[in-house]
């Protein structure tokens, strides 16, 4: 189903591989042995992972195996209770969640959380509010660097909304939106804190497949205009398997396998913990075209069941 | 008539600035910090000690009660409000009662219950008049001041990165902080505008009302908390607003009905806007979630 070319990886020391391209660079991200427990329960545990510096990676898992919660330590809005994160190999440990975005990381939420009370502009400016550099009393007294920095923001906000096509609805409020428009502007958002990963859960929820591919098209424009790593959070299958070039699963809070697009598709593992233990049968097949099969057999069965009501129906009609 | 409505919009004007402070904490930190009329007691003395004993110009006064009201206010909210961050309303409400006794319980000790006669501060602006009406120094300065402080503020919060902060802080502190915002940080300085403005209230009515005690802040704190209540909390016009009706009731109904009346109708008027509009005149609309 993968519609690119091939990534190439090497490993790298660590916990993981990263694309050939990025070996220059080293990983933006590390992580090993991550984990977090509330009160006995492990969310997530031995979360190791590294990514590329160009890389796009996603992150899948049915629901409830800890994606999110993935998502948010490393962000820090949870303090992880075991393991170390490296970001651009510095120790993001005892630092805030606003820290952390200043040192490089930038998410969007699976429900969309826009200031909604704010105007498209100043959404995107919320964003660089670490990168305009003036002080209290220079806004207070109006200062010319006031004036110069506000100018620059303002500028920088429309260059970065004209990339994604909202330049114009730079004065709308957050609010009044519509829908996919709203899922951009958060997306703007968190580029404008100039990360070095972006984090996005679930970018392609309540969109419809001509907005996928929108938002596929999009997310590689960020990847090859920013020269930053996308790790995406999804369920929808066709946009997984058709940007990522490194995918890890998770269930129950455990990573039960990494890999590219092929490699996923192809994991008994993966397979069971998405269908079942029909995995015996189905094994060998891809598991887009396992999973498609399984839907169809349930339609079959389920029609089957039908009919038979309905001939019991006619039955008793005849009596 | 228009006597009364000048000095009501006067006496508004004071309740104005001070419910600015209680409702920009109440948007930005979500509490209501009942001390707040307190710090408008202590700036009324940090004035009178330096104008008064040490004759400082009136601008330095002024400035120095504004330094050390802000700086309380951060060390407050420091001290007793950010380690109850994630505690229930309720402790931070009671927390907040408790400041406001330390406060003027300290300023009983420091100054005893004696009042002081607070010189006019305002004296050097000359009186206006407008046909046959006249309008003291007093209540130009305070209306002209308030005015300022509003435009100021409004200003502040729609223009400039840190009250674009302070307005996602209000939205949203989690969202806020993953992009990157110090919300700490912005809640301090939500706290310190707050006290430096109302350091600037009390010496405004300590001017109009020049009687200097421990208590002088508790009615006017409260009226000011119904101000920002009436016109709805959380919204920096509506507490201008409120303000300034509540003054001008206040004032109408000490001139027309009874001067001992006069609160009792304020906090009246405050029930029957409560019941017809429980978000007061500007409040926003909360919508349920669910």
């Amino acid at each position: 189903m993968s519609n690119q070319k091939e990534t190439r990886y090497v490993d790298v020391p660590g916990p993981g591989r990263i694309p050939e391209r990025d070996k220059g660079r080293g990983p933006v991200l590390e992580c090993t042995h991550l984990g977090i427990e509330f009160g006995g329960l492990k969310a997530v545990e031995e979360f190791n992972i590294a990514v590329g510096a160009t890389e796009i990676g996603g992150l899948i898992g049915p629901n409830g195996a800890g994606k999110t919660t993935v998502f948010n330590l490393l962000t820090k809005v949870y303090q992880p209770t075991h393991g170390v994160i490296l970001l651009d190999g510095k120790d993001t440990h005892g630092m805030s969640t606003a820290q952390v975005n200043q040192a490089g990381i930038a998410r969007t939420f699976q429900n969309i959380r826009l200031f909604d009370k704010l105007s498209v502009e100043d959404n995107v400016k919320v964003g660089m509010h670490n990168n305009v550099k003036y002080h209290l009393p220079s806004s207070v007294f109006r200062l010319p660097k006031f004036w110069q920095e506000e100018k620059r923001a303002h500028e920088s906000a429309l260059e970065l909304l004209d990339i994604f096509g909202m330049a114009d609805l730079a004065d709308v409020k957050a609010s009044s939106l519509p829908y996919g428009a709203q899922r951009r502007l958060e997306i703007v958002r968190a580029l404008a804190t100039k990360p070095k990963l972006l984090l996005l859960d679930e970018p392609a929820a309540g969109m419809n497949p001509s907005e996928t591919e929108e938002l596929m098209n999009n997310i590689r424009k960020i990847r090859d205009t920013f020269g930053i790593a996308v790790l995406l959070i999804e369920h929808d299958m066709n946009l997984v398997m058709g940007i990522c070039e490194n995918i890890i699963v998770l269930n129950f809070g455990k990573v039960i396998a990494k890999g590219t697009p092929e490699e996923i598709q192809n994991d008994p593992v993966v397979i069971e913990a998405y269908l079942g233990s029909q995995a015996d049968e189905t094994g060998s097949e891809g598991f887009a075209a396992s999973a498609a099969k399984e839907a169809q057999k349930k339609k079959a069965e389920k029609e089957k069941a039908h009919m038979s009501e309905v001939e019991e129906a006619s039955v008793d009609v005849e009596e | 008539m228009l006597d009364y409505l000048i000095s009501g919009i006067s006496l508004g004007s004071v309740y104005a600035i001070i419910a600015l402070g209680y409702t920009m904490v109440y948007g930005i930190a979500k509490m209501l910090n009942f001390a707040h009329g307190d710090i408008i007691m202590i700036g009324g003395y940090a004035a009178f000690c330096t104008g008064y004993y040490l004759h400082w110009p009136v601008w330095l006064a002024v400035l120095f009660a504004v330094v050390v009201c802000t700086v309380l206010g951060v060390v407050i909210e420091k001290l007793a409000y950010k380690p109850l961050r994630n505690a229930t309303s309720l402790a931070v409400l009671i927390t907040a009662i408790g400041v406001s006794y330390f406060l003027q319980n300290v300023a009983l000790l420091i100054w005893t219950s004696n009042p002081k006669a607070f010189p006019n501060m305002l004296s050097f602006i000359p009186y206006v008049n407008i046909g046959r009406i006249q309008i003291t120094g007093t209540a130009l300065g305070t209306v002209v001041t308030c005015i300022v402080v509003m435009v100021a503020l409004t200003l502040f919060t729609d223009k400039t990165k840190m009250g674009k902060a302070m307005r996602t802080v209000s939205e949203d502190k989690g969202a806020a902080s993953l992009m990157g915002i110090n919300v700490n940080g912005t809640i301090s300085l939500t706290f310190a505008i707050g006290s430096g403005l109302a350091a600037i209230a009390g010496v405004l009515l300590c001017s109009a009302y020049p009687t200097l005690m421990p208590t002088t802040g508790a009615m006017p704190g409260i009226k000011a908390f119904t101000a920002a209540v009436f016109g709805g909390i959380g919204s920096i016009p509506g507490a201008m607003i409120g303000g300034i009706l509540l003054g001008v009731i206040e004032i109408f109904a000490k001139a027309y009905i009874s001067t001992q009346l006069s609160d009792a109708i304020v906090f009246a008027v405050l029930i029957i806007v409560l019941i017809v509009k429980p978000t007061g005149l500007l409040g926003k609309k909360i919508t349920e979630k669910v």
